[in-house]
């Protein structure tokens, strides 16, 4: 690529991390910063996230509730859900890792409105405020928040509400935000069709972001007028409808999948190319399946409400635009085959999370169809069945996504490397810890065991056992790659600016970046996929 | 970036003046029984309305392409939560 | 970092982007209003006869005197911003001073139309026809407070001389939301008072 030499700095300096002090970070401006500030935050609400998972492994152990009320069970499955989608799995890739990568992708020195995004970030952290707050009265509805039993629920619904309701307004302002700058920012010669598929990804989701994210907004204050006002509006005593709050309520939630999904393939379609050393696979078809999914992922909410009492057209067609959105995934999938073959793979950290996300992405993809058939969703519906499909493409596939991330942009985002041989142990345990926790859940979905319960018939015991065995690893697993990443902090070998030998722009900027990105905006000849080609 | 003119200010005040008399209109149709008629005629006239905010004050008219497209897709959206909606409320 | 905003190194880049974030945060805004229309609409074919007694209780003339009053608001931030691009602080300040009067002047006969129900004991919680006019022209109103408040920060800047025929970003764009606040009225007043 053109004048990789001359632009190539040297990763000695603590680049956008010199100035120190709260203050620093606080009123920073800088989209690194921002960036580095979502990561942080995110990560602890997952790991708080996970606690609450394990204690909800744990009382699965025994057939009977025996270490918590049910009551406190169904507080526990709410907070862990509520947590791990709101204050963890939106925002971490979009806000997070999406701040960081998204200007240094396209050759600029920041986003198109800094202030308005440090401005989302407070937001953000008002909204976890105002959730946390919401804990003296904690939630129990699950994190969907069905009516008419929340607009009842003696638990602090509406401050919750309040708490979405911003979360809701920085994720839209983020959306907004990366929507401008993409348009508006990209270097001399960085054309859509040389943009990394990252940003196609990002562009996707911020489009879901701004315009699905008010529909909850208001559905959220609605919520809260019905308790507080009397505004009937779901209550069927009123004259209301309840389901009207799953239209609305699905309106956002199914597209907002993609917003979890997209950054994540996106980070997956980057990690491939660049392991394998070969160009990526139908450039094209990635960039607007992910437009498509983006668009079509409005077309399909219904399909959650197969068993509402919605109408039987309504049941066929959201059924059948079900089938219809799985084509452009399946087609990003072919398209990372496509790419590994015949490459000459090595498999450091990046690369091994980017594989397990097509794996257990497949494996949730795959179970997805059998939900959106009417027929048998009327059988897996609220069974573990769903609760393995979700946690395989959730986990399975954006955490997934996201761990290759933050493995392969570590070194540019802290100028420091990772211990490889401890972050294939941790990513091992992961691995292995996953699939036995969660591919019993198939098992015990099909044979009929319900979701949302503390308590299970004896028959499902031994199935529930081993699943909490394997989220005992799984949890280990986690815990050995946190330590890794700060260990990496502290006292990593120093990072060159390039160490993967990558095309794409962040890698021309030091590591970690200057606070202006580039010494100078660069000017770009070529798509970031040139590997293995005589000018790679 | 275009400069006022003596001709913009002429073009308001006459969009302003087609939005009062539109006003004036739907006000008055609304007192005669049309019945379902009533809702399609105050309907389009609201849109004629927004649509001469949107292509004068709002300067849509002569806008680039790029723009017509961020103000138009959100429509779609709106069209497709309504119609998905009403294909469940109406048919159940 | 020449240009005002302090953003971006080059002004057309800075007005072009701000243009095009005020678009998006429309479409947004398009959205919000749009699931409440939705609801709307599921419930005025549900329960026809309902909409029509109750909406029957709302005083149109009021409403069309407010719709009145925004539509001339929305001239004024016109003529406003023309004003600036002529480079005339002063006019813009005081046309833009004259939306903000009429805001007021809308939101005092909201008040009054609010408190007119409140005294016949109807409240949102009375039924689904007032649970509907209550939260939109409540979300509504709400704007409508918002953009009095940027309308203000804009004569403030004005009044700091940051405004000039070469730069008046803050102004275009506080007019195009001004615009909407007031396009979304246009079809709340028919809806909610004339065809209920
Ligand atoms: C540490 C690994 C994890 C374990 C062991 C785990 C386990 C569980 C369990 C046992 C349930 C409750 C099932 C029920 O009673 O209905 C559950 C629910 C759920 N999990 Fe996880 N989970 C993990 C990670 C995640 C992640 C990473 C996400 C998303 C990013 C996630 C999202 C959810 C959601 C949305 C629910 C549904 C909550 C509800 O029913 O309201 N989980 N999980
Ligand atoms: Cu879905």
């Amino acid at each position: 690529m053109e004048g990789v030499g001359r632009m190539e700095a040297e990763g000695n300096g603590r680049g956008y991390l010199s100035e120190r002090g709260w203050k620093s970070w606080a009123f920073t401006l800088d989209h690194k910063r921002i960036g580095a500030m979502y990561l942080w935050t995110t990560t602890v609400f997952f790991l708080i996230g996970g606690v609450f998972a394990l204690l909800l492994r744990l009382e699965l152990l025994s057939p009977q509730a025996r270490y918590f009320s049910n009551h406190t069970y169904n507080v526990f499955f709410t907070l862990h859900g509520a947590m791990m989608i709101f204050l963890f799995i939106i925002p971490a890739i979009p806000s997070g890792l999406g701040n960081f990568f998204i200007p240094l992708h396209i050759g600029a020195r920041d986003v198109a409105f800094p202030r308005l995004n440090l401005a989302s970030y407070w937001v953000f952290a008002a909204g976890f405020l105002v959730i946390i707050g919401s804990l003296v009265a904690p939630m129990d509805t699950g994190w969907t928040f069905y009516t008419p039993y929340s607009a009842k629920s003696a638990a602090a619904v509406t401050t919750l509400s309040l708490g979405i309701f911003l979360i809701g307004m920085s994720s839209i302002l983020t959306g907004l935000n990366f929507i401008v700058t993409i348009h508006k920012l990209r270097a001399p010669g960085m054309t859509w069709h040389r943009l990394p598929l990252f940003i196609w990804g990002m562009y996707s989701t911020s489009i879901i972001q701004v315009i699905a994210t008010p529909v909850v907004g208001v559905t959220f204050l609605l919520l809260a007028a019905e308790r507080i006002f009397g505004v009937g509006f779901f209550d069927p005593t009123k004259g209301g409808d309840p389901v009207l709050f799953q239209h609305f309520f699905w309106f956002y939630s199914h597209p907002v999948v993609y917003v979890m999904i997209l950054p994540a393939m996106g980070i997956v379609s980057e990690v491939i190319p660049v392991f394998s050393r070969k160009p990526i696979f139908g450039y094209k078809a990635i960039a607007y399946s992910s437009v498509a999914i983006a668009l079509g992922g409005f077309l399909v909410w219904g399909h959650h409400m197969f068993t509402s009492g919605m109408s039987p057209l309504a049941n066929a067609i959201f059924s059948l635009m079900t089938f219809f959105v799985a084509v452009p995934t399946a087609v990003k999938v072919f398209n990372w085959t496509a790419t590994l073959y015949r490459g000459s793979i090595t498999f450091e950290a990046p690369m091994l999370y980017a594989l397990t996300f097509i794996f257990l992405f497949i494996v949730g993809g795959l179970t997805g169809p059998f939900l959106g058939a009417l027929a048998t969703n009327v059988q897996l519906h609220d069974t573990y069945f769903v609760v393995a499909h979700f946690h395989y493409t959730m986990m399975g596939g954006t955490v997934m996504g996201f761990l290759a991330g933050l493995h392969y942009w570590f070194p540019k985002m802290t100028g420091r490397m990772l211990n490889e041989k401890v972050a294939r142990v941790a990513w091992a345990l992961i691995f292995v810890g996953f699939n036995v926790t969660f591919f019993t859940m198939f098992i015990l979905g099909v044979r009929g065991m319900p979701r949302r319960y503390a308590e299970y018939l004896p028959k499902f015991h031994t199935e529930n056992v081993i699943s909490t065995i394997g989220s005992a690893v799984l949890a280990a697993g986690i815990l050995v790659m946190c330590w890794n990443f700060l260990q990496g902090l502290r006292k990593g070998a120093p990072a060159p600016a390039n160490p993967w030998r990558a095309l794409s722009l962040e890698w021309r900027a030091a590591s970690p970046p200057e606070t202006e990105n580039f010494p100078e905006i660069p000017l770009v000849t070529e798509w970031p996929y040139g590997y293995g080609t005589p000018k790679g | 970036m275009a400069h006022g003119t003596g001709h913009s200010r002429r073009a308001g005040i006459a969009v302003f003046v087609a939005l009062l008399l539109l006003t004036a209109v739907t006000v008055l149709v609304s007192y005669v029984d049309l019945g379902l008629w009533n809702t399609v005629v105050a309907l389009l006239i609201a849109s004629v309305k927004a649509s001469l905010v949107a292509l004068f004050f709002m300067h849509l008219k002569g806008e680039s392409r790029l723009v017509w497209g961020f103000a138009l897709f959100p429509i779609v959206f709106l069209a497709l939560i309504l119609l998905g909606t009403l294909s469940d409320t109406m048919l159940r | 970092m020449s240009d005002p905003s302090g953003e971006h190194g080059d002004p057309a880049v800075a007005f072009e982007s701000a243009k095009l974030g005020v678009w998006t945060f429309l479409a947004t805004e398009v959205l919000l209003f749009g699931a409440l229309f939705t609801a709307y609409t599921v419930f005025r074919i549900r329960y026809p006869e309902m909409f029509r007694v109750e909406h029957a209780k709302l005083d149109r003339v009021l409403g069309a005197a407010n719709t009145v009053v925004l539509i001339t608001s929305s001239l004024m931030v016109v003529l406003g911003v023309d004003a600036i691009k002529r480079g005339k602080a002063r006019l813009l300040e005081a046309y833009f001073g004259a939306t903000i009067l009429l805001a007021g002047v809308f939101l005092c006969v909201k008040y009054a139309e609010y408190a007119a129900k409140f005294h016949h004991g109807i409240y949102p919680r009375t039924n689904l026809f007032f649970s509907i006019y209550f939260m939109l022209t409540g979300l509504h109103g709400i704007h409508v407070l918002l953009g009095m408040g940027v309308l203000s920060y804009v004569i403030i800047l004005s009044r700091r001389g940051r405004l000039s025929a070469s730069y008046y970003t803050p102004a275009e764009m506080s007019g195009l939301y001004w615009h909407f606040v007031d396009l979304v009225w246009i079809y709340l007043f028919p809806l909610l008072y004339l065809v209920g």
